[in-house]
C-alpha cells in the first residue's frame, strides 16, 4: 500500500517558529520577573514592565502555544485523515503570516499599542492579521478533514475542528472595538459589560487553545509513543462533550465579587465545579491507558513527558474550580498565587505535552534518531523543578500576601499596609525569577538536543520514515 | 462496530459542536447585557471623562499600568477599610474598556482620586520611590516631556461621544501626558457620592491620649512616620508636598484628627485604616521634644 507523501517540512518550520518564540517569551518573562524585584531594571518608555508584560504573555500563547499547535495539527490532521494537507501552498503563506503577525505584534506592544484587554491586548490591525491567519489555518484543516480518506474522525480530530470554531467566536466577538486612528481604537462594550465579555473571552481561550489543542495533542500523541491504544472510547466522548458545553459557562469566575450580576457569577460557579468532571475524564483517561505499560515511565522518555503533563492537567483543574469559589477566591483573588496556577498548566501541562510531540516528531522531520536520550532526561527535570519552584514558591506567597490584606487588628483596623505586604513578596520574587532561569536552561537543552539531532543525528534508513 | 453518526460526518459535528459552544455564551455573556448597565444601574453624579482625564486614562492603557492595579473595590470588610466604598457598576458606564485588571502587584486605584493631592502624584510617577522607599513601580519621569496632541484628543471625544467645551480642547496645548494621568488619578472614584477615602468600622477606639511620655511609643511612632508620612512631610518634619509639622504647632487633639480622619480638602488622606492605637504613636512622634 502506498503511503500518501505527507507535507512534513511545514510542520518542521513551524516547530522551528513556534519554539524561537518560546524561548523569547522565557527571555522577556525572565526580565520582567527581575524588574519586580528591581525597578531599575525597567526601561522607559519600551522596556517597562507594564509593556512587557503582554509580550510575555502574548509570545507565550500566540507565539509558542499557538505555533506549536499549528505545527502539530498540520501533522495530526494528515495522519489521521490518510491524506497530504489539502493545500501545501495555503500552509506556507499560513507559516510567513503566522511570523510577521507575531513580530508586528511584539513591536506595537512594546511601542504602547494595546487594547488592555488581556490576552487580547493586540489593536484592531494587528486583530485583523490574526483573524486572516486563523481563517487561513482552519480551511486547511477542515478541507483535509472534509476530504479524509478514513471515514472514522478519531478524538484529536474533534477537539481541534471545536478549538477553529472556538477560538473564531472569542476572538470575532471581544475584538469589537472602534477605531480612533491606524493604532487606536476603544471597545464596543463598556464597564461591567466589557468585563463580563473579555473574561467570558479570556477563561475560553484557556478552552480554545491551552485545553483543547494539547489535549488533541495528548490523545494522539500518548497511544503513539506507547503502542497501545487509549482505554475509552466512550470516555472521551462524554469528556469532550461536557468539556466544551460546560466551559464556556465559566468566564464570570474571573469576576467573582465585581459589580458583575451575582447570577452570572454563581452560574460560573457552579459550572467550573462540575468542568471537574470532564477534565478528569480525560486525566483518567489517559492514566487507565497507561494499564501494564507503566514500565514504560521508565524505559520512555516520551510517556514521563506525557504523563506528567496530564497529571499537571488534572492538578490545574482541581486548583481552579477552587479558585473560583466565592469564599476561596475573596482570599486569593489579586495574589500572587494567580500567576503560581497559570504557570502550572503553560509550563507543566501544555509545554510538557508540546515537548514530547516534537521530540517524538524529530526523527520524522529530520529523518535522523534523535541525538540525545540522556540530555532529554536533563531537560525533563530541569523544566519540572524550575515549574515546581515558580509555582510552589508564588502559592505560599499567595497566601501570605492574602493573610496580610486580609488581617484585620481587634480594635478594627487593617494590621498591615500594602507596602508591608510588597516587602515580605521580595523573597518569593527572587525564588520565581532564579526558577525562570533553571527553566531556560533546560529549554536551552532542548533546542541543542534537536539542534544536533538535525545536524549529527543517526540517519534513519530511508523506508523507516 | 458502530459509532455515532457525527462522528463520521465532520459538517454535522462543526454543527453540534458550535450548539454546545453557544449555550453557555447566550445565557452568561449575552443575557446580561439585559440587566447591565440599565437605568437600574444609573449613579447620580457619574460623569463621562474630560479631554484631559481621557488623555490621562489613554497613556495609562498604553504604559499597561492594568497589569499591576485594579479598579473595583470588592465588598470585603478588609478591602472596604483599605480602598473605600466597594464599586457598583453603574461607576463605570463610560469605560471604554473597563480597566479592573486581575493583580495587585501594586494597590487597588478605583478610589484614588482625592486621597492626595496633585504633587504627591507628580513626585510619585516621576520617582515612586521618593515617596514609597521600597517601591517597584517603574518611573514614569518621562511623561513630563510628552504634549498632548488637542486635535487628536477631540477626535477620540467624539468616537465616545463624551461631552466637552472648545475651550477644554484649547486648554489642552502646553499640557504634558503627566498632566493627563494625574488628571485621570484624581477623577477616579470621585463621582461615587459616598465616602471615598477608607474610613473604620467604628469611631476612634481610644480616644485620649494612652502613650503619654511613653519613648517605646514614640520609637513606633518614628517608625510609622517614615513609612506613612515622611514622603510628603519629609524625614525630619521639615515639610515637602505637605507643610512641616513643628511639634509646637499643634495640639495634641487636633493632630490625632487630622491624621484619623484626613482633610479631604487640603489633601491630606485619612489614617484610620491603622487603628487609633498606631495614630496615637504616630502623633506622640511627631510631639516628642527633639533637639536638632
Amino acid at each position: 500500500m502506498d503511503a500518501p507523501h505527507y507535507n512534513l517540512g511545514i510542520v518542521r518550520s513551524f516547530i522551528h517558529w513556534s519554539i524561537l518564540w518560546g524561548v523569547v517569551a522565557i527571555l522577556v518573562g525572565i526580565l520582567i520577573s527581575f524588574q519586580l524585584v528591581n525597578p531599575d531594571l525597567n526601561f522607559p518608555p519600551y522596556l517597562t514592565y507594564g509593556r512587557l508584560r503582554p509580550l510575555h504573555t502574548n509570545a507565550g500563547i500566540f507565539g509558542w502555544a499557538i505555533g506549536s499547535f499549528f505545527a502539530l495539527y498540520l501533522y495530526m490532521v494528515q495522519r489521521l485523515c490518510r491524506r497530504p494537507l489539502w493545500s501545501d501552498g495555503l500552509a506556507r503563506f499560513q507559516l510567513y503570516l503566522f511570523n510577521f503577525t507575531i513580530i508586528v505584534a511584539a513591536v506595537t506592544l512594546l511601542l504602547g499599542f494595546t487594547q488592555s484587554k488581556e490576552y487580547h491586548e493586540l489593536e484592531w490591525p494587528v486583530d485583523l492579521l490574526v483573524v486572516v491567519l486563523w481563517v487561513v489555518f482552519s480551511v486547511n484543516i477542515l478541507m483535509t478533514i472534509f476530504k479524509r480518506k478514513e471515514q472514522q474522525m478519531y478524538v484529536s480530530l474533534w477537539f481541534m475542528a471545536a478549538s477553529l470554531i472556538g477560538v473564531a467566536v472569542l476572538y470575532l466577538v471581544n475584538s469589537a472595538a472602534v477605531p480612533v486612528s491606524l493604532f487606536k481604537s476603544y471597545s464596543a462594550y463598556a464597564g461591567t459589560n466589557d468585563a463580563n465579555v473579555q473574561w467570558w473571552y479570556g477563561h475560553n481561550a484557556v478552552a480554545m487553545v491551552l485545553t483543547a489543542p494539547p489535549l488533541a495533542v495528548f490523545y494522539y500523541f500518548l497511544p503513539k509513543s506507547t503502542g497501545v491504544p487509549i482505554f475509552s472510547h466512550r470516555l472521551s466522548i462524554v469528556a469532550f462533550w461536557s468539556l466544551i458545553f460546560m466551559y464556556l459557562w465559566t468566564g464570570a469566575h474571573h469576576l467573582l465579587w465585581t459589580p458583575v450580576p451575582d447570577w452570572v457569577q454563581t452560574l460560573a460557579m457552579a459550572f467550573s465545579i462540575m468542568l471537574i468532571a470532564p477534565s478528569w475524564g480525560s486525566v483518567v483517561n489517559g492514566y487507565l491507558s497507561m494499564n501494564g505499560q507503566w514500565h514504560q515511565m521508565r524505559e520512555n522518555y516520551l510517556v514521563k513527558f506525557l504523563i506528567l503533563g496530564i497529571t499537571f492537567y488534572g492538578l490545574q483543574t482541581l486548583q481552579g474550580p477552587l479558585q473560583a469559589v466565592r469564599s476561596f477566591s475573596a482570599f486569593i483573588h489579586y495574589t500572587e498565587w494567580v500567576p503560581g496556577h497559570v504557570h502550572m498548566g503553560a509550563l507543566g501541562w501544555v509545554s510538557l505535552v508540546l515537548f514530547a510531540a516534537f521530540y517524538y516528531l524529530a526523527p520524522r522531520i529530520y529523518n535522523r534518531e534523535l541525538y540525545s536520550i540522556p540530555l532529554a532526561n536533563l531537560h525533563f527535570w530541569l523544566v519540572l523543578i524550575g515549574q515546581l519552584i515558580y509555582s510552589v514558591s508564588l502559592w505560599i506567597a499567595g497566601v501570605q500576601q492574602a493573610g496580610m490584606w486580609h488581617a484585620i487588628s481587634p480594635d478594627g483596623s487593617l494590621t498591615y499596609s500594602f507596602m508591608e505586604s510588597l516587602v515580605e513578596m521580595y523573597p518569593y520574587y527572587w525564588a520565581r525569577a532564579f526558577s525562570g532561569l533553571i527553566y531556560l536552561a533546560g529549554v536551552a537543552i532542548f533546542v541543542y538536543n534537536l539542534a544536533m539531532t538535525a545536524r549529527r543525528g543517526k540517519p534513519l534508513m530511508p523506508a523507516a520514515a | 462496530m458502530s459509532s455515532p453518526a457525527w462522528e463520521n460526518k465532520p459538517v454535522l459535528f462543526l454543527l453540534l459542536a458550535t450548539a454546545a459552544i453557544l449555550v453557555g455564551t447566550i445565557v452568561t455573556m449575552v443575557l446580561p447585557f439585559a440587566w447591565v448597565n440599565t437605568e437600574a444601574d444609573r449613579i447620580e453624579g457619574v460623569t463621562p471623562y474630560n479631554p484631559l482625564e481621557l488623555a490621562g486614562r489613554d497613556v495609562y492603557i498604553r504604559e499597561g499600568c492594568n497589569n499591576c492595579h485594579t479598579q473595583t473595590v470588592r465588598p470585603l470588610v478588609a478591602e472596604v477599610l483599605r480602598y473605600g466604598e466597594y464599586s457598583r457598576s453603574g461607576e463605570f458606564v463610560h469605560d471604554r474598556p473597563h480597566l479592573w485588571g486581575s493583580r495587585r502587584t501594586g494597590p487597588d486605584l478605583a478610589r484614588i482620586g482625592g486621597k492626595y493631592p496633585d504633587a504627591w502624584h507628580y513626585q510619585h510617577m516621576a520617582v515612586p520611590t521618593s515617596i514609597v522607599p521600597r517601591s517597584n513601580m517603574p518611573a514614569y519621569a518621562f511623561l513630563s516631556d510628552r504634549g498632548i496632541d488637542p486635535e487628536y484628543t477631540r477626535r477620540k471625544m467624539d468616537v465616545l461621544r463624551f461631552p466637552y467645551e472648545v475651550e477644554q480642547i484649547a486648554g489642552l496645548r502646553g499640557k504634558t501626558e503627566m498632566d493627563a494621568i494625574v488628571a485621570y488619578m484624581q477623577k477616579l472614584g470621585r463621582d461615587l457620592p459616598v465616602q471615598r477615602t477608607a474610613q473604620p468600622v467604628t469611631p476612634p477606639a481610644i480616644a485620649e491620649n494612652p502613650f503619654r511620655n511613653d519613648a517605646a511609643a514614640v520609637a513606633e511612632g518614628g517608625a510609622l512616620y517614615a513609612q506613612h508620612c515622611a514622603g510628603c512631610h519629609g524625614a525630619s518634619l521639615e515639610g515637602g508636598i505637605g507643610p512641616a509639622l513643628s511639634p509646637s504647632g499643634f495640639d495634641e487633639d487636633m493632630l490625632f484628627e487630622v491624621i484619623y480622619g484626613g482633610l479631604p480638602e487640603g489633601g491630606m488622606p485619612a489614617y484610620a485604616s491603622l487603628g487609633s492605637a498606631r495614630v496615637w504613636k504616630m502623633v506622640n512622634f511627631i510631639l516628642a521634644p527633639r533637639g536638632i
